[in-house]
């Protein structure tokens, strides 16, 4: 059932017309005819889904259903998930299968929602384009020679191939935003500390932070009401109170002071992202919202400072793998050093130990004060322009990216290229401010998206925000041609 | 910030990361023009700028001092790639 919203299944399934059960054997036949033109499931776990559908069948009978009760989703493969197998789109996890339950996925379970299967990324969420995963490159349902962006890649072609409403997605410097802005979707990275870390595979413990990737506001909105809860296992976890995000989506905007940073529109820009953006401002214009020109002085930075801090966290974080307790272990390692060092170096792919070494770097004696303290530095001064931003504007917008979604292979050779790919999206985890992309058009049959930030905690706002966008356009209601 | 196949190969052995003799002009390569990008950084003036950790600048939180955790042990070890009697087993460490 391709392109039913979550909120549309919700209802559905409380009037009887259809079943959980119904509907996850539809995903999963789905997915096995038609996934081979995207890529974007690693796992299907069916025989778990069904057993979900069953129960969420049950509640609904006993009027017990939650909003997202007996509706199909997934994971991004990077969430463990007891029982069934977790791989980080890595040969060091290929086959590793999780003894316990990640936080957010605890959640989606709790709340009766139907777990079809693990999406694919990039290794260990590295990269912007899911061209980097063991398990083969994801193709975008708009456009098969284009990326989906990454590197949320694969929940976001699930979810743009129609196979399941809603996906979770994870995002370091962008990595829900701009495959839901590829693939014509919304999809919101929460502030830092909104959503609970505990189970989900790390990369960058200061900059990481999962999200929902879903077509509509309002069907993320349903998804961040699970998502969004205190965690006491994630020691960065804030104790916020979780207000109803889908209660505040039809408020007036008439007032919203909408910032435009000058630094944004700037040399790199292609011109028709640059046009669908400033359309999408100026219908918010029409809605009585008033446009601030500010600036964001230190945004050119946020380049070299995530290009330390994150790779430099992942070379802590990724210190785990060592084949010794779980994951891949390389064949008859002579002694204890060569069982780390040709374990890591047969089960990570190039990015990983590209980023590896480069942290490595960044934090070794000598280096740490000149690269990581330096970017540190640099962060709390990119942090500071967003904040004296918001004494003048409610919301920020701009572009997701530079340009629509690339071509596949056109930029795996030099990584640099595709590192200035994150301008946009980078220094919102940096300053661990909250911010989404929603559907704003399409360039040459790719989608573009516009790309909205706030203040901490102000996640409600941005999705009305949005909401309103998608009451006055029908970007999020198109449908691939091909589909 | 260009790095020789010395510095290559120190670091890959601080990352446990074996790499081959013809492999480290590559690694050369491709980090020395990340560094270079990074390399932006070092013009700014940071001084009376304090690093940002948590971007929240959030404190620690603490718990009381008490069990909470269940011993997983058998779990945990059922997917080890090598394991007797309750240990994991590596390659002999001492000599």
């Amino acid at each position: 059932m391709p392109y039913t919203t979550i909120s549309q299944l919700s209802q559905g399934l409380k009037d009887g017309t259809f079943s959980s059960r119904e509907l996850a054997q539809d995903a999963i036949a789905d997915i096995k005819a038609r996934d081979h033109l995207y890529n974007s499931f690693i796992t299907i776990s069916e025989d778990q889904a069904l057993a979900q559908a069953d129960a969420a069948d049950q509640r609904i009978a006993a009027g017990q259903a939650a909003a997202m009760t007996g509706v199909p989703m997934a994971h991004k493969d990077l969430f463990c998930t007891n029982g069934v197998r977790t791989t980080a789109a890595s040969k060091i996890l290929e086959n590793f299968v999780p003894p316990y339950e990640s936080t957010v996925s605890q959640l989606f379970l709790d709340a009766g929602a139907v777990s079809i299967g693990k999406t694919n990324l990039d290794e260990f969420a590295m990269g912007s384009s899911n061209e980097h995963s063991h398990f083969g490159v994801v193709k975008n349902p708009w456009d098969l020679k284009a990326v989906p962006g990454g590197s949320s890649g694969g929940s976001a072609a699930a979810v743009a191939a129609g196979f399941v409403a809603g996906t979770t997605g994870t995002d370091t410097g962008g990595s829900i935003r701009q495959p839901a802005a590829f693939c014509n979707l919304t999809g919101i990275k929460p502030t830092y500390g909104r959503v609970s870390r505990f189970g989900i595979i790390a990369y960058a413990s200061s900059l990481d932070q999962a999200g929902p990737m879903a077509r509509t506001a309002e069907d993320t909105a349903m998804m961040l009401n699970v998502m969004a809860q205190f965690d006491s296992q994630d020691s960065t976890s804030m104790q916020m109170q979780t207000p109803d995000y889908t209660a505040t989506l039809n408020d007036s905007l008439a007032g919203l002071k909408i910032g435009l940073p000058k630094e944004f529109f700037e040399t790199g820009l292609d011109t028709d992202v640059a046009a669908a953006t400033m359309a999408a401002v100026k219908q918010y214009e029409a809605m009585g919202a008033k446009i601030v020109d500010i600036s964001l002085p230190n945004l050119q930075l946020c380049i070299p400072a995530y290009y330390v801090i994150a790779p430099s966290e992942a070379s802590s974080n990724l210190s785990r793998y060592d084949g010794a307790r779980y994951g891949y272990r390389c064949e008859d390692p002579a002694d204890l050093m060569d069982m780390y060092c040709r374990t890591r170096a047969e089960g990570f792919g190039e990015e990983v130990k590209n980023r590896i070494m480069v942290g490595t770097y960044a934090l070794s004696e000598g280096f740490y004060d000149a690269y990581y303290v330096k970017a540190q530095r640099i962060r709390r001064m990119i942090k500071n322009d967003f904040v004296q931003a918001f004494e003048q504007v409610d919301v920020i917008m701009g572009p997701v990216t530079p340009t629509p979604a690339f071509d596949i292979g056109s930029k795996t050779k030099d990584p640099v290229a595709m590192y200035l790919e994150d301008i946009y999206t980078l220094s919102i985890n940096l300053a661990g401010i909250p911010a989404l992309s929603t559907p704003a058009g399409f360039v040459n049959g790719r989608p573009v998206g516009l790309h909205i930030m706030g203040n901490y905690f102000s996640e409600a706002k941005l999705l009305n925000v949005a909401h309103q966008l998608q009451q006055v356009t029908d970007w999020h209601m198109q449908t691939p041609p091909s589909l | 910030m260009a790095l020789d196949n010395a510095d290559i190969l120190k670091i890959a052995k601080l990352a446990r990361l074996q790499v081959d003799a013809d492999q480290v002009d590559n690694y050369a390569n491709s980090i020395s023009s990340i560094l270079d990008l990074v390399d932006a950084m070092q013009k700014v003036d940071t001084d009376g700028v304090e690093p940002l950790a948590n971007p929240l600048d959030a404190q620690q939180r603490l718990r009381a001092d008490e069990v909470t955790a269940t011993n997983k042990r058998d779990e945990f070890m059922a997917i080890a790639p090598k394991s007797e009697a309750g240990l994991f087993l590596v390659p002999k460490v001492i000599e």
